[in-house]
C-alpha cells in the first residue's frame, strides 16, 4: 500500500462515518421531538454532513481517478463504505440517538483536536475548523444525557436500553490497521490507541452522572474498516443514492 | 386632563402608520385576528417542513443535501419567530399546538400536496415559496412590530429559497431528457394549487377593511395572483417548460397575461380536508409530538429537580 492509497483510504473513513451518522440524523428532520430539539439536531446534521462533503471532497483528490464526492458517495457499494458501524445503526428513539451521539461527539472532539495538528494541511484545516463545531455538538449531547438520566423514570429506562443497543458498537471507534500504522509514521493520521483512557473516562463520568450502567462483557462489533458492514447500511445507500443512479449521467 | 380614550390612542397611532407593541392597547378584534393569522401562519411553516423533509434522504448530490436541509431548517426557523409572536399576543404554544394538532387551525392548503419527484423541491422552493413571498411581502409593514420584525427576516431567507428552487429547476431543466421531463411534471402539478395561494377570486372573498386598516394586506387575492402570473412567465420561458394552461397569453391592453382560474371546487376540498395528503400532514405532526411526549416531560422534570436542589441550597 503507498501512502496515497493510505490516505484515500483514511479519507473515505472519516468522510464515509461523517456522511452516514449525518444521513441518520437528518432523518430526524421535521419529526423530532419539539421545535427547538428539531433544529438543533438538524443543525447538528448540517455541520455533520459539511465535515462529510469537505472530507469525501478530499477523498477524491487524493484518489486522482477524476471521481468527484458526489461519485464517491453517491457510486459506492456498500463493501466499499468504511462509515464506523455505530453510525449506521438505527435511530431508534430520541434517548438512542442521543446516547449514539455522546459517545461518537465525545470520540470527534478529541479525534479532531488531535487531527488539526496533522501534517497534512488539508486534514489538519478540515479538523480545525470542525472542533468548534464538535464542541457544540458534544455539550448538546451530553446534557441531554444527563437529562434523559435524571428525568422521569421512562426517559431513563429509555436512555439505558438506547445505551445497552448501541455500546457493542462504540469499540470500533478506536480500531486500527495498517493505513493507521503507515500515515502515523508520517505524521498524518492519530494513533487512537492515545485517545482511548480519557474517551472511557469521560463517558464512565457521563453514564455516572445519569445513572447509567454500561453494559458489561459486550462483544466489540467490527469489520468496517475492512468494508463489512451490518444489514442496515445497503438499506440506507438504496435510499440515498436511488436518485443519481437512475439517471447515471445527470447532473443536479 | 381627561380620562384617555384607548381605542382613539390605537386608531390614531395606525393612522401615523405607528408600530403597535405587545404592551400597548389594542382591540379585541384586532388581537383575535393577529393571533389567529400568525398561528396559521407558524403552522404553515411547520407543516411546510414535511413535503419538502420528504427528500432529505434522497437529495441527489451533498451539495443538494445541504442546502434542501438548511431550507428545511429555515422554515421550522420561520415556524419559532412566529409562535413567538403569536404568544406575545397572550397565546400559548401549547394552546396553538393543540388547536393544529387536533386539526381545528389552518394551515396553508398547499402542503397538503403531495413531493412525487426531486424536480418538486425545485417547484416548491420557486414557486411556493414565491408565492408566498408575494403574499406576505407586505407584512414586513403590518402594524403589530413583533409580527413586522419576524416578516422581516423571513421575507430574506423565502427569497433565497426561491431563488435556490429556481436553480434547481434550471439543472433539470437543462439536464437530460428525463431531467426536463421532471421538471415539467412538476410545474404541471404545481401551477394551478400554486396560483390558489392566493386565495379565492375577489368577487367571493369578502372584503376585508380591517385587514386594510391594520395593514396586514395591500393587494386583493386577484391582483397578487396576476402579479405572480405575470413574474412568473418570462421564468418558464427561460426554463424552455410551458404551463398547463392553453388559454394563458399574454393581453397588451392590460399589459399582463390572461390566464384559467384554478379549480375552486378543488380548493375548497383541500381546505376542507380531502386534498391528497391532509390526513398524512396532520398525521405525521401528531406521531411526532405523541412520540416527543416523553422528552419534553423529562426535561420538564429535570429543569424541577434542578430548581428544587437551587432552592434546598
Ligand atoms: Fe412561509
Ligand atoms: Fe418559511
Ligand atoms: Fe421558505
Amino acid at each position: 500500500m503507498t501512502s496515497q492509497e493510505a490516505l484515500f483510504n483514511y479519507n473515505l473513513r472519516l468522510g464515509d462515518t461523517s456522511l452516514i451518522l449525518a444521513q441518520r440524523l437528518s432523518e430526524w428532520t421535521g419529526h423530532g421531538p419539539f421545535l427547538e430539539e428539531d433544529l438543533a439536531l438538524t443543525n447538528i446534521a448540517l455541520d455533520i454532513f459539511g465535515r462529510g462533503k469537505a472530507l469525501l471532497e478530499y477523498a477524491a483528490k487524493t484518489e486522482g481517478k477524476g471521481r468527484t464526492e458526489d461519485d464517491l458517495a453517491f457510486f459506492r457499494n456498500d463493501r466499499e463504505y468504511f462509515n464506523a458501524l455505530i453510525t449506521e445503526q438505527p435511530n431508534g428513539d430520541y434517548a438512542k440517538t442521543i446516547v449514539r451521539q455522546a459517545l461518537i461527539d465525545c470520540f470527534d472532539l478529541a479525534f479532531y483536536s488531535e487531527l488539526s495538528k496533522s501534517k497534512d494541511e488539508t486534514l489538519a484545516g478540515i479538523a480545525a475548523k470542525s472542533i468548534k463545531e464538535i464542541t457544540y455538538h458534544k455539550r448538546h449531547s451530553f446534557s441531554w444525557v444527563n437529562r434523559f438520566g435524571n428525568g422521569t423514570e421512562e426517559s431513563f429506562n429509555r436512555l439505558q436500553n438506547g445505551l445497552n443497543e448501541i455500546w457493542p458498537y462504540a469499540g470500533e471507534l478506536f480500531e486500527m490497521n495498517e493505513v493507521d500504522a503507515l500515515l502515523i509514521k508520517e505524521g498524518i493520521a492519530v494513533d487512537l490507541s492515545m485517545l482511548k483512557a480519557n474517551w472511557e473516562k469521560e463517558i464512565s463520568q457521563l453514564l455516572a452522572k445519569a445513572n447509567l450502567v454500561a453494559p458489561e462483557g459486550t462483544y466489540v462489533q467490527t469489520g468496517s474498516r475492512k468494508g463489512l458492514h451490518g444489514e442496515h447500511l445497503s438499506y440506507i445507500l438504496a435510499e440515498m443514492q436511488s436518485l443519481p443512479r437512475m439517471h447515471p449521467t445527470a447532473k443536479w | 386632563m381627561g380620562v384617555i380614550n384607548f381605542e382613539e390612542l390605537f386608531e390614531s397611532k395606525l393612522a401615523k402608520n405607528d408600530i403597535i407593541e405587545p404592551k400597548d392597547w389594542m382591540p379585541d378584534n384586532y388581537r383575535k385576528h393577529l393571533i389567529r393569522q400568525i398561528s396559521q401562519h407558524a403552522h404553515s411553516e411547520i407543516v411546510g417542513m414535511l413535503p419538502e423533509g420528504n427528500w432529505i434522504t434522497r437529495a441527489p448530490s451533498l451539495r443538494a443535501k445541504l442546502v434542501l436541509l438548511a431550507k428545511v431548517q429555515d422554515e421550522g426557523g420561520h415556524g419559532l419567530y412566529l409562535y413567538t409572536a403569536a404568544e406575545s399576543l397572550g397565546t400559548s404554544r401549547d394552546e396553538m399546538l393543540d388547536a393544529l394538532l387536533t386539526g381545528k387551525a389552518k394551515y396553508s392548503s398547499i402542503f397538503n400536496y403531495p413531493t412525487l419527484t426531486w424536480a418538486d423541491v425545485g417547484a416548491v422552493g420557486w414557486l411556493v415559496d414565491g408565492a408566498a413571498i408575494m403574499n406576505q411581502v407586505m407584512l414586513q409593514r403590518t402594524s403589530y412590530g413583533p409580527y413586522a420584525r419576524a416578516m422581516v427576516r423571513i421575507c430574506k431567507e423565502e427569497s433565497f429559497h426561491q431563488r435556490q428552487g429556481y436553480e434547481l429547476m434550471t439543472h433539470l431543466a437543462f439536464g437530460t431528457p428525463a431531467q426536463k421531463e421532471m421538471a415539467q411534471d412538476a410545474l404541471n402539478r404545481w401551477w394551478y394549487p400554486t396560483l390558489m395561494m392566493f386565495g379565492p377570486p375577489d368577487v367571493e372573498s369578502p372584503n376585508s377593511e380591517n385587514a386594510i386598516k391594520w395593514r396586514i394586506k395591500r393587494e386583493t387575492n386577484d391582483e397578487l395572483r396576476q402579479r405572480f402570473v405575470n413574474q412568473s412567465m418570462p421564468q418558464i420561458e427561460y426554463l424552455g417548460l410551458t404551463v398547463p394552461d392553453k388559454n394563458l397569453k399574454w393581453n397588451e391592453t392590460k399589459k399582463g397575461y390572461d390566464f384559467s382560474e384554478p379549480d375552486w371546487t378543488e380548493f375548497k376540498a383541500v381546505i376542507k380536508g380531502n386534498g391528497p395528503c391532509n390526513k398524512e400532514r396532520l398525521a405525521s405532526r401528531n406521531k411526532s409530538h405523541n412520540e416527543g411526549a416523553w422528552v419534553r416531560e423529562a426535561a420538564t422534570a429535570y429543569a424541577k429537580k434542578q430548581n428544587e436542589n437551587y432552592e434546598a441550597a
